[in-house]
């Protein structure tokens, strides 16, 4: 195979972290590399760094036998190589057309753009690939998953030999994800060489031909799909071996009294009659698909939907629960699924989150106590094992798996009676989740229940104690551990038996 | 067969872009407020009260062209107003010191381009936000003008400079002409040429811009500056329409315009609006006032009606935007299969 692209001793330096460090790999026409690596590994700045969008502090990218320096995207564009980052950039109020061939319209003698040109220009790529979409189509209306395969079309129509992509799967939905996998195949016979960066270890050995494995910023091995086996690629990722990643949240037989009951609970239009009971020291599992109202359950018990009926009893007290507020000072905290937008103040520090539920203990008298306050966040840190430069560093800065920690950590500092976990480790690499769990049976074994909302069948399987089944609203089978398995719960959840 | 097919498609969603589109909304509701007027006041129809609507329409329609594509390039400018009468003052000062007429105009346009390029230039390279930034720019330029002017208008301009307000072809005063220019030409520029059809992107997803290749800085300075001198622009003709360089004008303006833009489908939130749109927007805008001026209702109630219209207009964007929203991904997920 000829190389089309090598990469030699790549570095780059941020302040306080070695992001990349004497990387080097190289890459051969038609070929797909797949670059795994946990969160904070470095994947992106080495795809930003290869695609021109941030310079390296050293190092030299080779391209067709040149070396190329680039100072922007579009100069990386400019000698062939297009990445399709993870993070939309489409413009939401133009067409589709526009999209694909923003500041490459076709033009005419005297500078206006040659509309008819640009639609058919626009018809016959997506033709090409099966897309039967009208490309005057507003982007805005397109779901996520088809403004990703846009995306895609846009760095294909620039005619790259490199292609990067950045997990290019998280927002698609599974016949999109065939169609995408068919464009990938129908290109790379064409010759075009990828970059593909991911989580799903499943699509390393869907499509690589090669996979490198980086950690800490350095380069760890490259091998074939054929010659590792899942647990191989996990272990060079993480560094050392996880046997089961469910091990530190195994029951350790101490489960305790029923102390917390949901009667009857409804909400119009989201869930009804939901009637569930918790014991002290258990994992209560919540599977269900999307839609089947688990999210709003949990948010409902929480204060943080409308209910029309039902009740919630903790330690034999009726709880009157209108708000968040009355659901916290009650002792239940609810853990949201959507830690970027929901869950933390991205903009401001870590101490700063970190106090956000519990401000109440930290004042005397209406003013802040500074002491005690910067002697919790250094506990917090430590116990949840958040990897920070500082107290002071900005929630932005961490990796998908430290900011869930702290998402974790915040809540679970108000010491709750009851705690709700949603989607507890979305987007989160596996060294973190394992700890997650860890931190999940801690909390029980402290005498508390959790309940945790899940799409991630092996993970609900791993850690709970017990699992419901909703199924449209309604809770529609409760399972315990020994009736466990994942095509058991799948017909449930989807009303088959 | 096939290619048939596709055809009949493509028909249905023109019809159906064309129906949704604001300014065949607007032209339809100027249409009908034409047609009730023309029998509600017979001075209506009279070529003084269409004449006085038309000038009353040019100032604030020129500025509307500026404002629109820096709306649509995510901007915004609150010195407009300011800008127009310290450009006023600029042209006059010029000429009763003695400088000819056109030097005159090309000095004040020179001042009003490079009060834009200095919003441009803070907002874009220093990246300030543009509303506090350009209403810090209104009250400098207030200040700056009335130091200026003493505080006092300017009187006994040329009167060949007159003639730029005042003068006539066929009957028509020149700003009309002025004004009816500037559209078409910035209605086709905006809508087909590439260099100004990045302020869609520019406005629509900045990031994504960039990593288009497109000059993001760049463009939103010329934008701005282009701003300024259609602000200036509007204050050259409006001095020349009275005569005098005036220190009263120019409060308010900026509001009026942006309404008028958002009417004609601006958002603020950049991405979205058109020339033509902007400038249906003024228009019905100058329409509703005039109208109500005949009918004699109270000036009070003038104001009370624009603001509802305003707010009218963006609730119908919300509630259309939603509508669209949900039909079109139904439409295309049955297109994907």
């Amino acid at each position: 195979m000829d190389e089309v692209l090598r990469v030699e001793e790549l570095t780059k330096k941020f302040p306080g972290v070695l992001a990349v460090d004497r990387l080097s790999f190289s890459l051969g026409t038609g070929e797909l590399l797949a670059v795994l690596g946990e969160n904070g590994a470095g994947k992106s700045t080495l795809t930003k760094m290869i695609s021109g969008v941030i310079p390296p502090d050293s190092g030299r990218i080779v391209l067709d036998g040149r070396e190329c320096v680039s100072n922007s995207a579009h100069d990386a564009i400019k000698v062939g190589i297009s990445m399709v980052y993870q993070e939309l950039s489409m413009v939401g109020s133009m067409s589709i057309a526009e999209n694909i061939f923003a500041n490459r319209q076709p033009i005419n003698a005297i500078g206006l753009i040659q509309v008819g040109k640009l639609y058919k220009d626009a018809s016959e790529l997506m033709e090409k690939f099966n897309l039967r979409i009208n490309p005057r189509t507003l982007v805005k209306h397109l779901s996520m998953g088809q403004q990703q395969l846009i995306e895609i079309l846009k760095a294909i129509s620039q005619n790259p030999k490199v292609l990067i992509l950045d997990e290019p799967t998280s927002s698609l939905t599974e016949t999109e994800v065939a169609l995408l996998f068919g464009i990938i195949e129908k290109l790379k016979h064409e010759g075009l060489s990828f970059i593909y960066i991911t989580h799903k270890l499943s699509e390393v050995f869907k499509l690589a031909d090669r996979v490198l494995v980086m950690r800490d910023g350095k380069y760890i091995a490259t091998k074939r799909p054929d010659e590792v086996t899942t647990m191989d690629l996990i272990t060079l990722m993480v560094g050392r071996e996880i046997v089961d990643l469910y091990s530190g949240a195994q029951n350790q037989g101490k489960v305790g009294e029923t102390y917390f009951h949901v009667k009857a609970l409804s909400s119009p239009g989201a869930f009804r009659d939901v009637s569930f009971s918790l014991r002290r020291g258990e994992i209560l599992g919540v599977a269900g698909l999307v839609g089947a109202g688990r999210t709003e359950m949990a948010r409902g018990i929480a204060g943080l939907e409308k209910l029309s009926r039902g009740s919630v009893e903790l330690d034999g007290e009726i709880l009157k629960i209108r708000s968040v507020t009355d659901a916290i000072q009650k002792g239940i905290a609810y853990i949201t699924e959507d830690r970027k937008t929901l869950g933390l103040y991205l903009n401001f520090p870590i101490t700063f989150n970190l106090i956000a539920p519990s401000l109440d203990r930290f004042c005397r008298a209406g003013l802040m106590l500074v002491k005690s306050i910067d002697r919790f966040a250094r506990d917090q840190v430590r116990r949840f094992n958040i990897k920070a430069t500082s107290l002071n560093q900005k929630m932005m800065s961490l990796s998908g798996g430290n900011q869930q920690k702290c998402l974790l950590s915040m809540w679970m500092g108000t010491t709750p009676k009851v705690l709700i976990f949603d989607e507890p480790t979305r987007g989160v690499d596996v060294g973190a989740r394992s700890e997650i769990y860890e931190k999940i049976r801690e909390y029980t074994l402290g005498g508390g229940g959790a309940i945790v909302v899940s799409s991630d069948l092996p993970e609900l399987l791993g850690i709970c104690d017990r699992i419901i089944v909703m199924y449209r609203g309604k809770v529609r089978k409760e399972l315990s551990k020994e009736e466990f398995s994942e095509e058991r719960i799948l017909a449930f959840a989807s009303g088959l038996n | 067969m096939e290619a048939s097919g596709l055809r009949k498609t493509d028909m249905r969603l023109v019809f159906r872009s064309l129906t949704s589109m604001r300014e065949s909304i607007l032209v339809i509701v100027i249409a009908v407020l034409f047609v009730v007027m023309s029998f509600a006041s017979p001075y209506f129809l009279s070529p003084q009260n269409l004449e006085s609507m038309f000038l009353g329409l040019s100032v604030e329609g020129i500025i509307c062209i500026g404002m629109v594509i820096l709306l649509v390039s995510g901007g915004l400018d609150l010195s407009v107003g300011s800008n127009l009468a310290f450009t006023g003052v600029v042209v006059g000062i010029a000429m009763t010191n003695g400088i000819p007429v056109l030097l005159s105009i090309i000095i004040a346009l020179i001042a009003a381009f490079l009060c834009g390029f200095l919003n441009g230039i803070l907002v874009a390279r220093m990246n300030l936000n543009p509303f506090i930034t350009t209403l810090g720019m209104q009250m400098f330029l207030k200040g700056a003008m009335l130091l200026a002017a003493n505080g006092k208008s300017i009187l006994g301009l040329p009167v060949s400079f007159d003639q730029i307000g005042q003068g006539r072809l066929v009957g028509i005063q020149y700003p009309v002409f002025i004004l009816i220019f500037l559209v078409i030409v910035f209605e086709i520029v905006l809508r087909r040429s590439r260099i100004l059809r990045t302020s869609y992107y520019v406005g629509g997803n900045e990031n994504a811009a960039r990593l288009s290749g497109i000059k993001v800085n760049r463009v939103k300075i010329a934008i701005y500056s282009l701003t300024g001198v259609m602000a200036g622009l509007a204050g050259i003709i409006i001095t020349a329409r009275f005569g005098s360089s005036s220190v009263t004008i120019g409060p308010g303006v900026e509001l009026r315009v942006l309404a008028a833009c958002i009417i004609g489908g601006a958002s603020l939130s950049g991405g979205e609006g058109t020339v033509l749109g902007a400038f249906l927007g003024a228009f019905f805008m100058q329409l509703l006032s005039t109208s109500l001026n005949l009918l004699d209702v109270n000036v009070y109630v003038q104001t009370l009606a624009t603001g509802a219209i305003l707010i009218l207009a963006i609730m119908i964007d919300q509630l259309n935007e939603k509508r669209k929203a949900s039909r079109s991904i139904a439409n295309a997920e049955k297109a994907m299969g």
